[in-house]
């Protein structure tokens, strides 16, 4: 399949076997960047391959790396963030499931890289059997000499250790993150200080997504330059799309940036268009976060141009006409999908997950929901509308952590969106079939 | 251990009972812990809990927070702050099948709320309670990343998917069946970790 770098091997038997998996090329990487490379090397590399983090912010990750305090003389750690709960994303847990090696492959060169003598995998709890997979695949890698002390005789010593959450999206969020993995609540930090600088125990540290660590194996193979070829712009490479909702082909695909969004949704390589031949009505693009876009401003933005699975180009015309790439997590609509009904769905989640350390988010997101409840439930008024775009406007920007902002956008959007159907379920309850009007 | 603060209320489960890990668990236990540096041992809490709570049966009681706090050398307080947090850890008593059915936004649009109201119907109970033979829990969760098949539930963690009416009786059928045995497929935390 063109586009194939992370997932390269997947449909081999057995690859999840470390002889498998190294029989086919793997471990490849760890042996050309620890004999020939400085980990100043990796870096670079790293930079030049323009690869930004696939959790969701789509910062450029050798950027990220070079902010790591140098001066500092305490340990480094590197933090693998597979906590993936953002509603419509499941990308890390198939990477997980089938290429466990693809990923340890990839924090070994990247702790290579940072001087980080120790790494953590947080998943998120659920995942339970996920930990098993990954910790016999790190178990492999050790016995076979690529884990532990003076790695190939390199010097360099690393241990891998997963890490389970139990149960709470906002574990997510980098600094809450950390706070979990110190055995504490999931409460965000306040940022500065950065995990660069303060981060795990107070140490210096990278926090960075399965899918954006896993990319490092491939980049070393191939060498930035060619990974920068790979996809468009400032969008290099592949992006793992987990696409769901109600079209033909649900699943995880590692997409070339730069495809075009139609191809995406009824290319039969991919989505394979709606299912029972229904028409599209809405995607939400990036996971749960993002802004929602009706069908014609997901296949072409507000100028007529045709929509790119680019984080630029889903980006095109901001939060009026566009959205974002965020992590992948593509959710169709078809045109029986109520959108009130989802937005409420959505805002409960939100609600359930604050942390509740920020009021305009904690008490934000349950009046949205109890307003949303009440549209959608037929006793909301027109007021009511305008009311959740201004407590959805008085949230964003006004919080800790970015999760103010993931539950203010989608109201803001589905409303900008779709306000006559807002209106309709006021004015009309029942009409839509899908309402629940008791 | 004097000096700390241990909780009274109603909410929490006190039974008074002793618990204690098995000489096997422990070890395992010890090992977890020493993945963390010195002095950092409050880390290995979520797995310690993860574990804890399903060699006692599926529940954490005040009695084995405090156990807990105790082996990790942590105040009561702060083990009871953690493992509220949590959705995962239950501190009330549950059924031995814990059913958690996704309630979000990808599995809705597919017919999660359908699932979930013939879950509703067939165990007749809602969210969050359990059936009076103590056999099934049911709860209602936000997103299980498994939303390329859904509707998706998890029965002790582990994971039902592309579910149906019929696939949920299914399920239902079988785990009445292994309700006196223990179920093959089932995965003991402190075996995940090697
Ligand atoms: C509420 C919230 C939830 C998040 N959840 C995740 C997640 O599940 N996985 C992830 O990789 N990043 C998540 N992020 C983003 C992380 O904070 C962080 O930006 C990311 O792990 C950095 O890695 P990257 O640069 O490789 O993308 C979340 C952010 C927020 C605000
Ligand atoms: S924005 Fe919400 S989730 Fe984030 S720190 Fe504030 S209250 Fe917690």
């Amino acid at each position: 399949m063109a586009g194939s770098v992370l997932l390269t091997n997947i449909e081999v038997p057995g690859i999840r076997d470390f002889a498998v998996y190294r029989a086919h090329g793997g471990y490849q990487a760890v042996e050309k960047a620890l004999r020939s490379m400085t980990p100043s090397d990796v870096s670079a590399e790293v930079t030049r391959s323009g690869l930004r983090g696939r959790g969701g912010a789509g910062f450029p990750t050798g950027l990220k790396w070079s902010f790591l305090d140098k001066r500092s003389d305490k340990p480094r750690y590197l933090v693998c963030n597979a906590d993936e709960s953002e509603p419509g994303t499941f990308k890390d847990r198939y990477l997980m499931q089938h290429l466990p090696h693809r990923l340890i492959e990839g924090l070994i060169i990247s702790a290579y890289a940072l001087g980080a003598g120790t790494c953590y995998i947080y998943i998120r709890g659920e995942f339970k059997y996920l930990v098993g997979i990954l910790e016999k695949a790190i178990n492999e890698t050790h016995r076979n000499g690529f884990l532990g002390s003076d790695i190939l005789g390199s010097g360099f010593s690393l241990n891998i250790f997963v890490h389970p959450g139990a149960g709470a999206y906002i574990c997510g969020e980098e600094t809450a993150l950390l706070e979990s993995l110190e055995g504490k609540r999931g409460n965000p930090r306040i940022k500065p200080p950065f995990p660069a600088f303060r981060g795990l125990y107070g140490c210096p540290t990278v926090v960075n997504n399965v899918e954006t660590l896993a990319a490092v194996g491939p980049i070393i193979s191939m060498g930035g330059d060619a990974y920068a070829r790979i996809g468009k712009g400032r969008s290099t490479g592949t992006k793992l799309i987990s696409a769901c909702g109600n079209i033909n082909k649900p699943g995880v695909y590692e997409i070339e940036m730069g495809l075009p969004v139609e191809e995406f949704i009824y290319g039969d390589r991919y989505c394979g268009g709606i299912r029972n031949g229904k028409y599209l009505k809405a995607v939400i693009p990036g996971g749960s976060s993002v802004p929602i876009l009706p069908a014609d401003l997901i296949l072409s933005t507000a100028k007529g141009e045709p929509r790119l699975m680019t984080y630029e180009s889903l980006a095109e015309g901001d939060f009026a006409t566009g959205s974002m790439l965020g992590s992948g997590g593509f959710i169709v609509f078809d045109e029986d999908a109520c959108i009130v009904r989802n937005t409420w769905n959505l805002t409960r989640f939100y609600r359930h997950e604050s942390c509740g350390q920020c009021s305009p988010c904690r008490e934000g997101t349950a009046w949205m929901e109890k307003i949303l409840y009440r549209i959608e439930h037929g006793g909301g008024t027109l007021k009511d509308i305008d009311l959740l775009v201004r407590i959805a406007r008085n949230i964003e920007g006004n919080t800790i952590c970015p999760l103010g902002d993931a539950a203010a956008w989608p109201v803001a959007s589905a409303i900008r969106h779709f306000r006559q159907e807002f209106e309709e379920h006021v004015t009309d309850p029942g009409k839509c079939r899908n309402q629940r009007t008791n | 251990m004097e000096g700390t603060h241990k909780i009274s209320h109603p909410q929490f489960v006190r039974e008074g009972k002793q618990f204690s890990f098995s000489a096997a668990t422990m070890l395992k236990v010890r090992q977890l812990i020493a993945r963390y540096p010195q002095g950092r041992q409050k880390s290995a809490l979520l797995p310690v809990l993860h574990i804890a709570q399903e060699e006692s049966g599926g529940s954490l009681t005040v009695d084995i927070m405090d156990y807990v706090a105790d082996l990790l050398g942590l105040q009561p307080i702060e083990v009871y702050e953690t493992a509220t947090f949590y959705s995962m850890f239950y501190l009330e008593k549950t059924g031995k099948y814990v059913i958690e059915v996704c309630r979000t936004g990808p599995c809705s649009i597919v017919g999660g709320d359908q699932i979930r109201q013939y879950l509703r119907e067939v165990l007749e109970i809602g969210p969050g309670e359990t059936t009076p033979d103590g056999l099934f829990t049911l709860r209602e969760v936000e997103c299980l990343g498994s939303c390329g098949t859904g509707p998706v539930m998890q029965v002790n963690t582990r994971f039902f998917e592309n579910l149906t009416p019929r696939r949920v009786d299914q399920i239902l059928e079988e785990l009445r069946e292994y309700a006196n045995k223990n179920n093959p497929d089932d995965i003991r935390w402190q075996d995940q970790f090697c």
